[in-house]
């Protein structure tokens, strides 16, 4: 074999991939969650670290990490979903799925490909303004508030994050038994932090929205 | 007489098999590339067999009708493996396993096959540890050691209730390695259906797909069956459903001899029947009579009782408690040989003891030594004046991590909890210690035609004990056959390919598609298990536990009867193209049913009883058995002639034994 | 009791295949599923029609043989048991029944509900084992001691039967429970430690050639397996997997 095929050519090896890019947006999404969170200090606040985020030639560079970090995940999962599918050509006639695993590990393509379309629209409503400087004389805070005063993006918004928390809490834990670092004296307390960290991103960022439409 | 040659070797017991190995032909290794070896069966002999042959360098095609080798029976080898390894120090040795052996069988066996056995099992555990298998470990990470029936040693090793498993395993992986290496071409799903003898040698088989239903030809210098054991002749046994004689059987049709065809191992501690339904009998392992107590009750009022299920068995107080094996064999208890412990079982049973609704149960109780491992845990743990609820809760933990897959599959099929209530067990067939007769060089009278493990019957004599079967399984594939085949071979390595071409592979394939086309085309109207539950029910009757001169002459009759009915009248649907499984099942029953006649003619002429073969006619007043050395000391090896069972010539193989003094067994 | 079953029948690789109803009287709560299906086939037998075709031998759950996958579960809906140790009691007078094969591309059916899992087989032969040939001379059996509970570990995984339940339960008919129980076995004893990196990488290799799905972690395997074989077992063969294919 050539050297280090079998890290990028192999089952284990996409799994390994998609766990290690899901691990790096985990960490994103805290990161994230913080400079949100200012917007309930104060303007000021939140203003400053958006353009920090805009503008520190580190957070500039990580960007484009962040960006294949997205398209790896995302370009692995649909792969290896129709690698799957192609694994079982023929159905069960009977199948009773819910007996043995939970909805939200079966239904990570479903729930990846819906935080992707959110994902589309909220870089189109932020991300791409903020970038491009075409805020219609908004700052990001106004430009933040305003859109959370619609009621149906805030709709979208936490029905969104309520759907990539159960994303998470499979992802989470699955992401350690992928890169081989899970064993049973610790399971328990992975899915535990991983449901916490889960319920934390997909609660505070909506927690977040509700608060803006509501005041 | 003549005919019967074992081929011993000379010399000091503890030096023939050295000595043997010294001295015979081998085989150069540019030679045995060009020498081909057919093995059937990937149990454990079949599997370490052509593992091993492959590992020397010839070249071997293995069959198994299973999907594969993985699957053969012997993975359902529960309890243990002996060896003497003597790691505990008990007093353990190569003569003691062998002289345990011997008696063990009742005197019935050859002691310079017996003696190998010993002497090669201590090799068997370091290939095995070698090859990865998981033995039970103690806290040192030495391995662990358990007893078994018959002998006051421990020197059986185990991986919980699975080590057949794992054994199997491990030669399923050594024969796997040489599958990857293309010295071994294996076939799964096929079947074997005849020997072929060319010249009078072995040299191939006819074997059938049993997907395509096609039959194929194979040729080989040496042909080595390892095909397991025929207690399915009961229907109901602790073999597995597809378990049959039918190469051994044609063996036999095509002259190897059959040896000691009545011997039949009925084990003591199995699940008892539950209905017309049931297909076959999950053994408990004998292990458990390590720490488990079996009882009936004192009183008859009580056993009936329990049989209308009135009251529980915990309700019977210690004091209206028979703990017969206890009381009549005090030396050994619990842990007498298995052919005595399942007859004292029938005698509680037929005498009215018996404790479910059939009446042919016993318990087989833990509460005891649940409590003992519980107060020993209780100490460890430093827990003064535990409560005995604390004590029996810490006692089903270490029973769990002794017995508890055993356990487990007790209680999904009693649907009973048997930490909580004693378990029901009931003797039920298990092995048989006939089979082809062998030699030394484990070849049988067919030259270049082998029989190895439960196969051949050369090592258990009249019963075997607990743990053997694994070992001679092991002994036979790993360190016997290899050397001992290479002496025959020598002589073929100038043969050159065997042609499948020749008459003889003609008229045996013709032989076996009209056998195959007359079952497709016999419109009958019965189906192939209706013959095979009749006659499993002869043979449990009149050729079971226990056989009279009276009940054996009707058995042969009914069989012979029967066998007709089931010529002129079995139903097998569909063709023999494609898959038919019932087709496979009349194939073998058809076997069956000959085997069972020869069975019970066999077992007609033993008029003593010993091991597992009791007569009534042949027993001590305290109705033990009785053995007769002066007129049976022999093994009975049945010669096939004329197309029918019945009219098969008996030779006598005399055994003698110097090494050690025979008396009649006694573990009181 | 009585049952409605609706069992696969297919009659041979090339046949398209259907669900076909059957109705059962007379089921003793005390027969175990195959034991019900032997009094079918055997009143099949009786109107001369062909019997169900399906893999069983041992039956007492641990030669791995048989396999169906019952009413949407591999083995039916008991824990911890194979198909032949599931008994009837489990289900009620009146129940309808789905009797279907194994489900995957790399375990083609054979006929009715027998499948071809000679795939697994391969894998094994990938490097499912020791490279120690048969000798008399190997060390002493305890030559070596091995931590109690590694060996006790290591039996756990070595408990797979093979039949197949991980690779029909998972939804992505991903044999990785299989193989990680192998790859633990060895990996975890000292004699198996010599070849672990080669092993892993070959039998993933021909695990990932035969057509399996990936593993998405969803655990439903460990739960069907009636050997309950750890998913602790996966996670050790992606740490193998990964270090060794880091270090090839």
């Amino acid at each position: 074999m050539a050297p280090l095929k079998g890290f990028f050519h192999s089952s284990i090896a996409r799994k390994f991939w998609m766990a290690i890019t899901g691990l790096f947006l985990v960490t994103f999404l805290v990161v994230h969650l913080t400079v949100n969170a200012f917007t309930l200090v104060s303007a000021e606040l939140f203003n400053e670290a958006a353009h920090f985020m805009a503008t520190n030639p580190l957070i500039q560079v990580m960007q484009y990490v962040l960006a294949a970090g997205f398209i790896i995940h995302i370009v692995m999962g649909i792969r290896l979903t129709l690698q799957n599918r192609k694994a079982r050509p023929d159905r069960y006639a009977m199948e009773k799925a819910g007996a043995n695993s939970s909805l939200g590990s079966r239904t990570m393509i479903q729930t990846g490909i819906l935080v992707l379309l959110f994902l589309i629209i909220h870089l189109r409503n932020f991300f791409v303004p903020i970038k491009t400087g075409n805020m219609g004389g908004m700052d990001d805070y106004t430009l933040v508030t305003t859109l959370f005063g619609e009621w149906h993006y805030t709709l979208i918004y936490v029905v969104s994050f309520v759907l990539l928390g159960v994303h998470l809490n499979h992802g989470f834990q699955s992401a350690f038994q992928s890169v081989g670092w899970k064993d049973n004296r610790w399971k328990g307390l992975m899915s535990g932090v991983g449901t916490v960290y889960s319920i934390v991103v997909a609660g505070g960022f909506s927690l977040i929205a509700i608060y803006h439409f509501l005041f | 007489m003549s005919k019967l040659d074992a081929k011993i070797p000379e010399g000091p017991l503890a030096d023939k098999w050295t000595n043997h190995k010294n001295k015979i032909n081998l085989v150069n290794p540019a030679n045995k590339r060009h020498i081909d070896v057919i093995v059937i069966g990937t149990g454990l002999a079949g599997a370490s067999a052509a593992a091993t042959l492959a590992e020397l360098g010839y070249n071997v095609k293995a069959f198994a009708f299973q999907d594969s080798p993985r699957r053969a029976h012997s993975i359902a080898a529960q309890g243990g493996i002996n060896a003497a390894k003597n790691y505990q120090s008990d007093g353990d040795s190569v003569y003691r396993l062998f002289y345990d052996t011997i008696k063990g069988g009742d005197y019935r066996s050859r002691e310079a096959n017996v003696y190998r056995l010993a002497e090669v099992s201590t090799s068997i555990i370091d290939q095995c540890v070698a090859q990865g298998v998981p033995f039970a470990r103690e806290y040192g990470g030495l391995l662990d050691n358990r007893s078994f029936g018959g002998v006051l040693v421990s020197r059986t090793f185990y991986a919980k209730g699975q080590t057949g498993q794992q054994l199997l395993l491990g030669a399923y992986s050594a024969l796997s390695r040489q599958i990857s290496k293309g010295k071994v071409e294996m076939y799964n799903r096929h079947e074997m259906m005849d020997i072929v003898i060319v010249d009078g040698k072995a040299r191939g088989v006819i074997v059938r797909d049993l997907i395509t239903g096609e039959l194929e030809r194979h040729s080989a210098h040496a042909v080595v069956l390892a095909s397991g054991g025929y207690g399915n002749v009961f229907f109901l046994s602790t073999n597995a459903m597809g378990s049959n004689v039918t190469a051994a059987w044609k063996a036999y049709r095509r002259g190897a001899f059959m040896a000691n065809p009545s011997f039949t191992q009925i084990h003591p501690t199995c699940i008892p029947v539950s209905g017309d339904h049931q297909s076959k009998l999950t053994l408990m392992s004998e292990s458990l009579r390590n720490d488990g107590r079996i009882w009936v009750p004192k009183k008859k009022e009580d056993a009936e009782k329990l049989q209308q299920k009135r009251i529980k068995p915990t309700e019977i107080p210690e004091e209206d408690r028979d703990y017969y094996l206890e009381r009549r064999y005090p030396a050994f208890g619990n842990l007498v040989p298995r052919d005595v412990a399942s007859r004292a079982a029938k005698e509680r049973c037929d005498a009215g003891y018996g404790v479910n609704p059939t009446s042919q149960a016993v318990y087989l109780d833990f509460a005891d030594a649940i409590m003992r491992y519980g107060r020993t845990e209780a100490h460890v743990k430093g827990i003064h004046n535990p409560s005995d609820d604390q004590v029996r809760e810490l006692g089903k933990k270490v029973i769990e991590a002794k017995y508890g897959n055993l356990f487990q599959m007790y209680e999904k099929i009693q649907d009973e909890n048997p930490y909580e209530t004693p378990m029901m067990i009931y003797p039920a067939v298990h092995y048989t210690m006939g089979g082809l007769w062998v030699d030394y060089n484990l070849m049988t009278t067919v030259p270049g035609l082998y029989a190895l493990g439960e196969c051949n019957f050369s090592d258990h004599g009249a019963n075997r004990l607990g743990a053997s079967a694994l070992m001679q399984g092991l002994a036979d594939g790993y360190f016997v056959i290899p050397y001992t085949i290479g002496d025959y071979l020598a002589n073929d390595i100038r043969t050159g390919p065997i042609s499948t071409e020749s008459q003889e592979f003609e008229e045996a394939e013709k032989f076996v598609s009209d056998q195959i086309k007359h079952f497709v085309n016999n419109n009958g109207e019965k189906s192939v298990d209706y013959y095979h539950k009749k006659l499993g029910k002869i043979m449990w009757d009149k050729v079971g536990m226990s056989r009279s001169e009276e009940g054996l002459k009707a058995a042969i009759n009914e069989i012979r009867a029967l066998r007709e009915e089931f010529w002129k009248n079995v139903r097998v649907p569909g063709s023999d193209t494609g898959l038919n499984t019932e087709l496979e099942k009349a194939i073998r029953v058809s076997d069956f049913l000959e085997l069972g006649e020869l069975m019970a003619m066999d077992a007609l002429d033993r008029t003593e009883s010993c091991g597992g073969h009791f007569r009534e006619e042949s027993q001590t007043p305290e109705g033990e058995a009785l053995r007769k050395d002066e007129t049976f000391s022999f093994v009975s090896a049945y010669e096939h002639k004329e197309n029918d069972p019945g009219k098969s010539e008996l030779h006598k193989e005399p055994l003698t034994f110097e090494n050690v003094e025979v008396k009649q067994r006694s573990y009181k | 009791m009585k049952l409605h079953l609706k069992i696969w029948r297919q009659n041979g690789p090339q046949d398209k295949g259907k669900m076909v109803d059957y109705d059962i009287n007379d089921v003793s709560p005390d027969m175990s599923f195959l034991e019900m299906l032997d009094v079918l086939n055997e009143s099949l037998v009786a109107k001369n029609e062909e019997p169900i075709a399906f893999d069983h031998d041992c039956r007492e759950g641990i030669c791995g043989t048989c396999s169906l996958f019952i009413n949407g579960e591999a083995h039916g809906p008991d824990r911890a048991v194979t198909t032949c140790q599931l008994h009837m009691r489990k289900f009620k007078d009146g129940d309808t029944i789905y009797i279907e094969p194994w489900r995957a591309k790399a375990f083609p059916v054979i006929k009715d509900l027998m499948v071809d899992r000679s795939a697994f087989d391969r894998i094994i032969q990938a490097g499912g084992y020791v490279s120690v040939n048969t000798s008399g001379n190997t060390l002493d059996a305890n030559a070596i001691p091995i931590p109690k509970h590694d060996a006790d570990r290591s039996f756990d995984a070595a408990a797979c039967i093979g039949c197949g339940a991980c690779v029909a339960t998972c939804k992505n008919a991903s044999a990785m429970l299989f193989v990680s129980a192998k790859v633990s076995q060895f990996s975890l004893l000292p004699q198996g430690k010599v070849e672990a990196k080669q092993r892993a990488l070959n039998m993933v290799k021909q695990m990932d050639e035969e057509g399996f799905g990936n593993c998405t972690n969803t655990g439903a395997c460990e739960v069907e397996c009636p050997k309950e074989i750890s998913l602790e077992n996966i996670a050790r063969l992606n740490r193998e997997y990964l270090s060794a294919a880091l270090v090839e």
